[in-house]
């Protein structure tokens, strides 16, 4: 594929909003993870909480999109410049040839289950006050980041579950490539609710400590919540450090919610953007993994990397800080690889105690200084959509 | 963008299929509606049959007549899933059983729950590893994945499927969110021309508002406007007649997807 540039980028998870929070957290290895204490739920499981939207309400001519993931969408929208950058760019390609690709699971479910327990109890009826499009439909958090940009170009959402902030680079390069815009928010929310807290948990996949990726003793996720948003443009067009080189996308045609138990996806993804990409393995120096800290989903994915890999490449899973963030982890790991090439280190992971001896592939606990040229990351989610990105210095 | 139309599959009340839709939609039969039938997909495997939701089976059963017509192999095919609620019946579960003292979600319900639940049972049903996507635009999104669709047969040059469908919410959603039909559509669409070409679809996305196209019969808008998926109808109208055909999409925003129909001259 044709490099895009990531001229600007903005992000806000439990690590803090904006970049410099996000950086400082990951070198020091602090992780955002504490006890579940989210709303109503009482659950034995951590989670990654970003604080202060409770207090932030969307306000003004766009308060009918008011709902946690559009809040928490804003929240990331405003770090760093990022609307300021958009603003730049919407005046020199016009509105309506920048387009907006999102990704979400859930939008904004959590206020549709809180409705749900003020039925009315004679009728069923819902009380007055929902609004359907601007938060509960998945196309919720496109629409709301388009007119709060101000853009008017082609956008939609894409929804394939963990997958999905991380595929939305794939549609961008797609229309960027035919012309049908000249520039893309990628990008997306996912933020917490019941439905996926009780949801993995019906699953048996929550861990009940913070989740410990790639160790002896995992025993699975950690749910957390995030937003990101990079404004994506082509490198002859415009000035930026870093840059998409390659995405691949794949299916694992195995099951709804476990993944291949080999990772023939996973890989099949990863070698599909090595391709795009124009690279060996041996071209990156780091790969963000997908690394839940599920038993099963650690195992696969190491059987993919070693595979492909070998046992050369360092890597590991930055989930124990931000917990997992499930629509918006594409996204988020994404602007992590992005940070990471661009200040040079790789993230520690500080939550795995005992690396599991049973796996194969070089996961890196301690964190390390050095200049990185190119980065994967991994995204692998329900229906077995699989999505590998690489990052790299702008060419 | 310039794409060949080689298989077609459709599914909506009184509209049980391509072949028996294709009349009434060209105006040569009359349009009687009639609920729609779902089997589930003798594709999957027994365990994965019995999880199947209508909307999984809506998007297999329109998908599978699709790739029939074309006389390819699904599992050669990258897809585009797209639709505006998801199975709106297994949210609502989800949602009720919250409200609930207990909260003990089902965990096939929360699987079946994700937007892409058609991508990922299809995928196990045909073995495919290609990539698929499942996109939403709330009323646009069949559009939204025509658009995608294209984009992707045009940028990988092969041949896509494009699978569209919405089911109705049951009543406490249906009363804020009312989709009035279950409706499924899907098209092959491949960059090349092939024997199994039947007609060819140039895209163009351009400005403007309330230009879009229409159904002439009254019953047939009524089922347009009533479903998402069914904004397709004006297109597969244009399909059915076999006569040259422009048709508008609106889009999000103010854009326009803006189609030129033109059927293959019989060989």
């Amino acid at each position: 594929m044709t490099p895009l540039l990531l001229s600007h980028f903005a992000l806000a998870s439990a690590l803090g909003a904006g970049r410099a929070r996000t950086v400082a957290a990951l070198r020091e290895g602090r992780s955002g993870l504490r006890p579940c204490g989210f709303e109503t739920v009482r659950l034995p499981t951590h989670i990654g909480m970003v604080d202060g939207l409770d207090a932030a309400p969307v306000t003004g001519a766009l308060s009918a999109y008011d709902c946690r993931n559009n809040r928490l969408a804003l929240l990331a929208l405003e770090q760093d410049g990022f609307l300021e950058a958009v603003a730049v760019a919407r005046r020199r390609y016009g509105a309506d040839r920048i387009g907006v690709f999102a990704g979400t699971s859930t939008a904004g479910i959590l206020e549709t289950e809180q409705l749900f327990r003020r039925r009315d109890p004679a009728t069923g009826e819902l009380p007055a006050g929902f609004h359907y499009r601007e938060t509960h439909n998945t196309y919720s958090v496109a629409d709301f980041v388009q007119q709060v940009s101000g853009l008017s170009g082609p956008a939609f959402v894409v929804s394939a579950a963990c997958a999905s902030t991380a595929k939305a680079f794939g549609n961008a390069a797609r229309m960027m490539a035919l012309g049908l815009c000249d520039a893309a928010i990628v990008g997306g929310a996912d933020s917490l609710c019941l439905t996926t807290l009780y949801g993995f948990h019906s699953l048996q996949l929550t861990a009940e400590g913070p989740c410990r990726p790639f160790d002896e003793a995992r025993s699975g996720i950690s749910i957390g919540e995030a937003a990101g948003f990079a404004l994506v443009e082509r490198a002859d067009r415009a000035e930026g450090g870093i840059a998409l080189l390659g995405i691949g996308e794949s299916s694992d045609a195995h099951h709804m919610s476990s993944p291949h138990p080999e990772g023939l996806g996973a890989r099949l993804a990863m070698e599909k953007a090595l391709a795009s990409a124009s690279l060996a393995p041996g071209d990156i120096d780091y790969i963000n993994l997908h690394g839940t800290a599920t038993r099963v989903g650690d195992a696969a994915e190491d059987q993919a990397i070693s595979g492909l890999f070998g046992d050369r490449t360092p890597c590991n899973s930055t989930k124990g800080q931000t917990g997992h963030t499930l629509g918006a982890s594409g996204i988020v790991e994404a602007i992590i690889a992005a940070l990471s090439l661009e200040q040079g280190f790789i993230p520690p992971s500080p939550m795995t105690m005992r690396l599991d001896p049973a796996l194969r592939s070089r996961y890196q606990v301690e964190g390390q200084v050095r200049p990185l040229n190119r980065v994967m990351s991994n995204s692998f989610g329900f229906g077995g959509s699989n999505c590998s990105l690489i990052l790299g210095h702008a060419p | 963008m310039r794409l060949h139309v080689e298989g077609i599959g459709l599914a909506g009340p009184g509209l049980p299929d391509w072949a028996a839709g294709a009349p009434v939609l060209a105006g040569r039969a009359a349009y009687e509606p009639a609920p729609v039938v779902l089997a589930p997909s003798a594709l999957l495997p027994p365990a994965e049959r019995r999880r199947m939701t209508e909307t999984v089976k809506l998007a297999l059963a329109v998908g599978s007549e699709a790739v029939a017509g074309a006389g390819r192999e699904a599992g050669d095919l990258p897809s585009v899933f797209a639709s505006s609620g998801g199975d709106g019946a297994t949210i609502t579960a989800i949602l009720d059983i919250l409200a609930s003292e207990q909260r003990e979600v089902s965990p096939t319900r929360f699987h079946n729950s994700v937007h892409n639940a058609p991508s990922g049972y299809w995928s196990i049903a045909t073995h495919s590893r290609e990539s698929s996507t499942s996109l939403c635009a709330h009323d646009f999104s069949f559009a939204a994945g025509l658009l995608e669709a294209a984009a992707l047969a045009v940028a990988e040059a092969r041949p896509v499927l494009l699978a569209a469908y919405d089911v109705p919410y049951p009543a406490v959603l249906h009363a804020v969110r009312p989709i009035h039909s279950t409706f499924g559509t899907a098209l092959v669409l491949s960059p090349e021309r092939s024997v199994a070409s039947l007609a060819t679809l140039t895209l163009s996305l351009e400005r403007g508002d309330g230009a879009e196209t229409r159904m002439a019969a009254p019953a047939l808008e009524d089922l347009r406007t009533g479903n998402p998926a069914a904004r397709a109808l004006p297109l597969l109208a244009a399909l059915a007649e076999g006569a040259a055909r422009d048709v508008a999409l609106p889009l999000m925003a103010g854009n326009l997807l803006k189609l030129a129909v033109v059927p293959m001259a019989p060989s």
